[in-house]
């Protein structure tokens, strides 16, 4: 398990790199002087020529990439003229957010997404199925950022059950109950799409599982119908859904985009709407390359679990 | 029964495979998508004819009217701008705008897919790592880090949409053109002459279209989504220009005092993608019988039998046997065919015994043998009639808690092939255990100390150590001993083995069939033995039933049969072993095939393929009647050689 685990370890490295090498040939894409794209407002001769220098804009581009690489490597990527900062700092600060919004939300639709599966499998074609089958269709059909806003309308406004926005009560906030108590919404609606994605998933895993010889003997074994579909049928299932789950986790990294927006939650997400339409590029640089590098990181969990799960897997 | 089933689809399909509009529209789900989507395309295109308020021209007397007022149905914005107007103005954007997007990422995610496919090597590697790299991306991140780059707009925001799909039709069209490139056709047509441009275009990109339609009605839902999350975001559509995102994303700020501004732009979009899904997963269900998968039916936790199954046995009927099969009929209902599998078999088998079952694959032996514990899948099969009697009762007619006591505990099964009979996640000294524990009521810790003993009384060296060992970790050999020690587990009083055999090497066939018997007659257990090989059957059985298309032809004890076959089949299913020592005998198939259990001629099915066949024959079903001692025979001209 452990040299499983380093050598997935080492393979990151090569997809690290080369996620690198697109985020920095998407901000060369930027049309006209990028000193002045990324300086904007503050583009004074003398900031300019600077950064100019710093980014090593005279040289050719494999050079260029290179000063950036070695400047990442050491955690320096630049500085946010709008906020007066240095990207790595913002950056950081409002990534434990995101990363408290999306791990609920990815726990959240594992649960669920696993259980809605199993049960409609186990009851293919009965009324449990095909009433999941409909709430499945509907969740994965949903722009999440429109539902966000009608549950704030429903269960804040209307009910008053949670908070509309923002991750803490402004007087008197911080607690731990606090915090789930504004986590509860957005979490959920973020959940929404992947638990539906892995309900199905799941499912079709079931049905193709629960038809296979190993159920059958552990039926003539005369094992209880439990026993057959939690320990037989699911484990089996589990080993094929676990990677679309680390795949998951982009897309609902991706989605905190939109509901860290509507919910007005302090994470990366928010801050890389604003970055973009402040054009602040190194901000939105910095914020990528680092959420992507998490993902990565969410892969490779997915790859050790499922590694865990089936010990067919060696190499 | 596999076979069975893949004849049922086969026939279906010879019969006229309908067209792929034919299929889609006998999917309800999907032909309801299709109007959804088809409704909402129609009324978009005619939006510049219909008789709308102008979905730009403000009014801020009649700002935000709630819907259903005069002159508004859907009520005005903050502006005073009609809310009717501007949804089906907005809609006809965002749907061409998702539109593009699939056909810009379906066209350059093709094109990489089929050139890497097609030439292979260094090509294949670039191209398809800068993919992997595209897909080691969260999705939605990268088309915001595109649209960084690019500024906000809908065209950089259609363009980022784009490119964050393009690795999905890449990877699957790259899987096609691969598989197609290795097939014999694509040669033949290389070998002809032609070159690489033509071969691309007439081989290759015909077959290719499925898997890009199926990719595209899959991706085109999201696209819809995404662009309208990055319009809703700010960064899509600029105003004046509006699609359904962007009107959402304005009607946020005013949700509270007005929800219908922000709402029904939302649900537009939902109900527009709901369509797309619906009619996706029709399209998917049509062309990629992959993924068909989903709509099979799992095998319930017992067959299904009829009321005319469920009878008592007369008491002492069958009093010295350890098990008695008695008019056994079993179908599976396919559609609107019925498939009689087996029909009518009885035959007992006393405690110590072996009796064997013979026949051609597809005769129903294995239908049989699963009958007896309920594990015939339903659906589609049922046992239709008959008793399974053990110890005085009628098997069939138990619940399924009292048919899980003697699954596994008093009758035990032992599979065909070692390797998927196993669980893979589990080691199998945990899946012996697990049986032990069920029965005996054992502890964890016994029940494991009983697989290692069990193990070792199948001769496994090193009990102890293998039993942590997973089943691919083991020999065929050795797997087959395994599932023979699950068989013993809880020292069953019927053991039955569905050509146990089968999928082994000739010499471990020697050793396993070694071990059943030294087995069957240390534990005194009765052993019902199914093979196809009636050499096999004359090593370890004492009675040997033969069955064809699902009827028992011929039985009787093994000496006697082998001596002297008296059915024709019988007859040329002996002529099919090899004999060691008899020189370079010709070894006889039987011509023809047995015929369909759905279809079954009113005599004997075997006539058609029979050397001995009068007219008498095929009018009228034949019975079978006794011949001599202990023998039964389904033919009118029993022991007959071909003049």
């Amino acid at each position: 398990m452990l040299v499983y685990a380093g050598k997935r370890l080492l393979m990151t490295i090569p997809v690290l790199l080369g996620i690198s090498i697109i985020v920095f040939l998407i901000m060369a894409m930027i049309p006209g002087d990028p000193v002045t794209a990324i300086l904007g407002s503050y583009a004074t001769p003398e900031n300019a020529e600077r950064l100019r220098d710093q980014l090593g804009l005279d040289r050719p581009l494999v050079e260029q990439y290179l000063i950036w690489l070695g400047n990442v490597l050491q955690g320096e990527f630049g500085r946010s003229y709008n906020l007066n900062r240095p990207v790595i700092d913002e950056v950081l600060e409002r990534f434990g957010p995101t990363l408290l919004l999306a791990g609920t939300s990815l726990i959240l639709c594992t649960i669920f997404g696993l259980l809605a599966g199993v049960v409609q499998a186990v009851r293919q074609y009965g009324w449990q199925d095909k009433l999941i089958s409909l709430l499945v269709l509907i969740g994965i059909s949903t722009p999440s950022f429109w539902l966000g806003i009608v549950l704030v309308l429903l269960f804040a406004v209307e009910l008053g059950w949670f908070p509309a926005s923002g991750m803490f009560a402004i007087y008197g906030g911080g607690g731990l109950g606090d915090l789930l108590h504004h986590l509860a919404l957005p979490a959920f609606t973020l959940a929404v799409v992947a638990t539906g994605v892995i309900a199905r998933l799941t499912r079709l895993n079931m049905l193709e599982v629960l038809r296979q010889d190993y159920v059958r003997t552990a039926r003539a074994k005369g094992m209880g119908e439990r026993t057959v579909i939690m320990k037989h049928a699911f484990k089996n299932a589990a080993v094929n859904v676990v990677p679309v789950i680390g795949v998951q986790a982009g897309f609902v990294i991706g989605g905190a985009v939109y509901i860290e927006t509507v919910f007005q939650w302090p994470g990366i997400g928010r801050m890389l709407v604003t970055a973009i339409s402040t054009r602040d590029v190194l901000l939105v640089q910095g914020g990528v390359m680092v959420v992507a590098a998490a993902y990565v990181l969410f892969n490779l969990i997915a790859d050790l679990v499922q590694h865990a799960l089936d010990p067919r897997i060696s190499t | 029964m596999t076979a069975i089933a893949q004849r049922a689809s086969g026939r279906r399909r010879r019969s006229g495979r309908p067209g792929i509009w034919a299929r889609l529209s006998r999917n309800h789900l999907a032909v309801v998508g299709l109007g959804i989507v088809a409704g909402m395309c129609v009324l978009a295109l005619m939006t510049p004819l219909l008789p709308l308020a102008d979905p730009n021209a403000t009014d801020l007397a009649a700002r935000l009217k709630r819907p259903f007022t005069d002159g508004h149905l859907l009520g005005t914005d903050q502006l005073g701008r009609d809310m009717l107007s501007r949804i089906l103005w907005g809609a006809r954007v965002s749907i061409a705008v998702g539109a593009v997007a699939t056909i810009v990422a379906a066209t350059i995610g093709s094109l990489i897919g089929i050139v890497a496919g097609f030439y292979g090597r260094w090509l294949d590697n670039t191209l398809m790592r800068g993919v992997d790299m595209l897909m080691a991306f969260p999705y939605m991140l990268l088309a915001l880090a595109i649209v960084a780059a690019l500024g906000p707009g809908l065209l950089n925001a259609l363009f980022a949409i784009a490119i964050v799909n393009i690795p999905f039709f890449a990877r699957s069209v790259r899987g096609v053109t691969i598989s197609l490139v290795r097939l014999e056709y694509v040669d033949a047509a290389r070998m002809s002459g032609l070159g690489n441009g033509r071969i691309l275009f007439s081989e290759i990109l015909p077959n290719v279209v499925p898997v890009i339609v199926v990719t595209m009605s899959t991706t085109l839902g999201w696209m819809i989504l995404e662009t309208a999350g990055l319009s809703f975001l700010g960064l899509g559509a600029q105003p004046p220009q509006a699609d359904l995102g962007s009107m959402l994303g304005d009607g946020r700020k005013l949700a509270i005092t007005a929800p219908h501004v922000a709402t029904i732009p939302g649900l537009v979009i939902l109900v527009l993608v709901i369509g797309i899904n619906l009619l996706g997963d029709g399209i998917r269900d049509v062309l990629d019988p992959r993924l068909k998968s989903g709509a099979l039916s799992r095998p319930r936790a017992m067959t299904e039998v009829a009321p005319a199954a469920m009878s008592q046995p007369e008491r002492s009927a069958h009093s010295n046997a350890a098990l008695a099969l008695d008019r056994l009929s079993t179908e599976f209902r396919i559609g609107h065919d019925v498939y009689h599998a087996t029909r009518d078999i009885s035959f007992q088998v006393a405690p110590g015994e072996c009796v064997g079952i013979v026949g051609e694959s597809g005769s129903g032996k294995s239908v049989t043998a699963m009958s007896v514990l309920g594990l015939v899948p339903t659906p589609p099969g049922l046992i239709a009639g008959g008793q399974v009697v053990y110890q005085e009762e009628n098997l069939l007619a138990a619940p399924l808690p009292r048919l899980q006591q003697v699954r596994g505990g008093q009758i035990a099964y032992v599979f065909q092939d070692p390797l998927t009979t196993l669980n893979p996640l589990y080691t199998v000294g945990d899946q012996i255990a697990e049986t032990v524990e069920r029965h005996q009521g054992l502890s964890r810790r016994d029940a494991w100390q009983r697989a290692v003993e069990l193990m070792e009384s199948v001769h496994i060296p090193d009990a102890a150590g293998r039993a942590r060992a997973y089943p691919h970790e083991l020999s065929g050999g050795m797997r087959q001993r395994i599932v023979i020690a699950m068989a013993l587990a809880n020292d069953p009083d019927v053991i039955i083995a569905d050509e146990p055999t089968t999928a082994l090497d000739v010499t471990i066939q020697a050793q396993v069939l070694k071990l059943l018997d030294e087995l069957r007659r240390k534990h005194n257990a009765a052993l019902v033995f199914i093979t196809h090989d009636f050499g096999v059957v004359s090593e370890i059985c004492d009675h040997v039933q033969v069955m064809y298309a699902g009827e028992v032809v011929e039985s009787g004890r093994v000496q006697d049969v082998f001596e002297r076959p008296l059915h024709p089949y019988t007859r040329r299913l002996m002529s099919c072993i090899p004999q060691l020592g008899r020189g370079r005998n010709p070894i006889a198939a039987i011509p023809g095939l047995p015929p369909a259990v759905n279809d079954l001629p009113p005599g004997c099915p075997f006539a058609p393929r029979c050397d001995v066949a009068t007219a008498a024959c095929t009018p009228r079903p034949i019975s079978l009647a006794p011949h001599g001692e202990g023998r039964e025979v389904r033919c009118i001209r029993p022991g007959e050689s071909p003049a």
